[in-house]
């Protein structure tokens, strides 16, 4: 990486120029500049609505870049150690649709573990291809599912040796990483591509003694979401193409989807921050896991809680931890996690990541400062003292393998019929059921509804997970094949 | 040439005072620092460019949250100041010969040490030997503390700079965990009089009151905040401040004040009534 190139921001540059040369506007957006739309001026300012503009010749268009938005490109795949990027405006699920729809078509099978985001279900239904499953060993204790363990991923190979593609979560929400160096190597001898969803892994290509991440270990394509860690605006993301992958035609494919209007804040956003990440990145992630591993120390030290790390790793399910991650099980003081976090908010006015069953997620990021993790522990420490609870009653999130029938999209479109969740027992389900955040699906369109998978999805909506998902807007009733 | 500092105490209200010169400025980790002549309140010390005490003012702030409490309760022995880098709330209580231990906890090491170098007669209060001084984060420094305390003087001002930590509910839980069965909490309530501070004071009331089983609220005149008036929390688990207020014992003791009187101490309790309703309002939600 040269770090005198990385110094350049094109995208943001032009728009300085552009806004320079005060030109007068009859083009679309329609509020001229904010001069139409006081009130919207009033709430972003007159900056913001200053650059909201339209695709042009100084400013280039991300539908067929050549100039600015290229040049952008070019900087942030050299950033990441990538043959190629594409500046992404639809969010990472964008990114990680895109990946997907290009390697995969109709009928093909792609091998992936069952925590993946919705995003690449949702993408699985669009084109009609078929997962593969591979089994995601489970702590049982903390509930949550662990990364891909290779030899399951050599049986997975070996019993679908059509498959075109495997998904590795580069790491999980949690900070978990499978060995996706030796998954790269295994999934290239038999011909198939590895996509990498590391819509929680920006920072693993910029900060030292973490994960490895997804280009340097030859995966085939990552998505980036820069928006979480890396600090652009939200819905800002970066698709990663590694060598040997077509990247005109990647770009088709983007724009298949892709609005022709794209948003230059998220433009400028995503370029001002690669430009961060590249000038600022390592002592910024230093920082984070300082802070993050000393929220840990103390958490742990107030009893009952588990803040997990690098102890969790076993060289296999767990081959390495992401510690910018502040995972907290919550079992241990009687409260679900997802009590922990209502409790932080409307009694501490602390808003975390997201509460499961068994754990809180805080995310600790460049924008934190040591005062607002001392007001996290203290609150942890005062929800112990006074909410603390006898354990029993409680579910541990255990993971449900599922059952898959037909694939997503074949589910997804087939005839069906809304049924009380309770009399959906053995029907195969047509729509997705999932706890938002982290938004990984308890139940997919085409697998088998099981008597525990009612029972988890009752649960957790008694418990007060926001559940998503199903035409039932309630989540009262599913929509079943019929 | 004419030199004045400026104060917003809202958008549209300012305090404005004519200044003889700057002597310090500086950034720490935690904040800016600047320390100013005035003609008329002398010396005083700004955080991010708000006033924290002058010494024209600091004595009644000083006195109001020291010998209100160690009027109330009978034997106070170990005592916590949290932020009270300037030391002289420390220097009223050294006054008090029952105490035997005074902890201030100051996160702000530079804070300390520009003190000592332009209010030597304030700080003079953190070298007697029953004090120790810990550079910590209060909320830190609270979290593993458990009944050590008999009183707690909360002598953090800002509830939106850096010591936002101290004015949470997280906070309250602490000290309440780190006081004595009888402890005593004092704590800054703010000034009730603009629109823009009611709304903190009363979401602190709201968290004393529900952490402690008494939780009273006080008042002094102080010119240079906010309004110029300002309120203080007392919170405890025990004692009533004016119910059991002690003044023959407290007059024995023969400590000098200049603000503080065993007649202002009820009076200080008694409040105007659109503060009152204020309070109640959070108290009776």
């Amino acid at each position: 990486m040269n770090r005198d190139n990385q110094k350049r921001a094109p995208i943001y540059e032009a728009l300085e120029k552009f806004r320079g040369r005060r030109v007068v506007p009859f083009d679309v957006p329609g509020h001229k500049r904010g001069r139409g739309n006081p009130e919207l001026v009033e709430l972003l300012g007159e900056k913001c609505v200053g650059i909201d503009v339209n695709s042009m010749k100084p400013l280039d268009n991300l539908c067929h870049p050549v100039s600015v938005i290229r040049e952008a490109e070019n900087l942030t795949a050299e950033a990441f150690g990538a043959e190629n990027a594409f500046l992404m405006v639809g969010g990472t699920t964008s990114a990680v649709q895109s990946m997907i729809l290009s390697v995969c078509k109709r009928g093909d099978k792609i091998i992936m573990p069952r925590n993946v985001h919705k995003s690449a279900i949702n993408a699985l239904v669009i084109c009609g291809a078929i997962p593969v499953y591979v089994n995601p060993e489970v702590n049982s204790m903390l509930g949550i599912s662990l990364g891909m363990e290779v030899s399951y991923v050599e049986q997975a190979i070996r019993e679908n040796p059509d498959a075109v593609a495997v998904l590795v979560n580069n790491p999980t929400y949690y900070g978990i990483c499978s060995d996706i160096r030796s998954i790269v190597r295994l999934a290239h001898e038999n011909g198939m591509q590895v996509l990498a969803d590391e819509a929680h892994g920006t920072h693993l290509y910029f900060g030292k003694d973490l994960p490895i991440s997804a280009m340097a270990a030859g995966a085939d394509f990552a998505a980036i979401s820069m928006h979480k860690s890396g600090g652009s605006l939200t819905q800002s993301s970066i698709l990663l193409t590694n060598k040997g992958v077509n990247a005109d035609y990647v770009r088709q494919i983007i724009n298949l989807t892709q609005t022709t209007s794209a948003s230059y804040l998220l433009l400028s956003s995503l370029d001002i921050s690669r430009r961060n990440l590249a000038l600022r990145g390592e002592e910024s992630f230093a920082k984070v896991s300082m802070m993050a591993e000393y929220a840990r120390n103390e958490i742990n030290r107030i009893g009952g809680y588990y803040a997990y790390g690098k102890d969790l790793i076993n060289h296999t399910s767990i081959f390495d931890f992401d510690v910018t991650k502040l995972s907290v099980y919550t079992l241990g003081i009687g409260l679900a996690g997802i009590e922990v976090y209502d409790l932080l908010r409307d009694e501490y006015d602390i808003q975390i990541e997201f509460g499961d069953i068994c754990n809180i997620l805080a995310y600790i990021s460049i924008g934190d400062r040591t005062q607002d993790i001392e007001r996290l522990v203290g609150a942890l420490a005062d929800i112990a003292r006074l909410y603390k609870k006898d354990k029993a009653g409680l579910l541990s999130g255990e993971y449900i393998a599922p059952l898959v029938v037909k694939s997503p999209q074949e589910a997804f479109y087939a005839k069906k019929r809304s049924l009380p969740i309770r009399d959906a027992k053995n029907c195969i389900s047509g729509e997705f059921v999932m706890c938002y955040p982290p938004g990984i699906p308890i139940l997919a369109p085409g697998e088998m509804i099981t008597e525990e998978i009612i029972e988890y999805i009752i649960y957790a909506k008694e418990k007060g997970c926001s559940m998503q998902g199903t035409e039932d807007q309630k989540v009262e009733r599913l929509m079943v094949l019929t | 040439m004419e030199m004045w500092f400026e104060e917003f105490h809202t958008p549209n209200v300012k305090l404005s005072m004519r200044i003889e010169k700057q002597l310090f400025s500086g950034n720490s980790d935690c904040q800016r620092i600047d320390v100013m002549e005035s003609v008329e309140f002398g010396k005083f010390l700004a955080l991010d460019g708000e006033i924290l005490f002058s010494e024209k003012d600091e004595f009644i702030y000083d006195e109001m949250v020291t010998h209100v409490p160690m009027a109330v309760h009978p034997k106070v022995q170990n005592v916590l100041i949290i932020g009270g880098g300037d030391g002289g709330v420390a220097k009223e209580l050294t006054q008090y010969e029952c105490i035997e231990k005074i902890d201030v906890v100051e996160p702000d090491e530079m804070l300390v040490e520009v003190c000592k170098e332009h209010f030597p007669e304030l700080t003079e209060g953190l070298s007697d030997k029953r004090v120790n001084v810990y550079y910590q984060d209060g909320l830190r420094f609270l979290r593993n503390k458990t009944e050590e305390y008999d009183l707690i003087i909360n002598d953090a001002t800002d509830p939106f700079g850096h010591t936002e930590g101290l004015f949470t509910k997280e906070f309250y839980g602490s000290c309440y965990q780190a006081l004595c069965g009888d402890g005593i909490m004092v704590y800054q309530h703010g000034s009730p009089f603009y629109s823009g501070d009611q709304s903190e004071c009363v979401k602190m009331h709201r968290k004393a009151y529900r952490s402690f089983p008494v939780s009273r609220v006080y008042q002094a005149h102080i010119p240079t905040c906010s309004s110029g008036y300002w309120l203080f929390g007392f919170a405890s688990k025990k004692y009533h401040p004016v119910d059991d207020f002690k003044p023959r014992e407290w007059k024995k003791l023969k400590i000098k004040t200049r603000y503080y009187t065993t007649n202002l101490h009820r009076g200080a309790f008694m409040l105007p009534k659109y503060v009152e309703e204020m309070l109640e309002s959070e108290e009776n939600k």
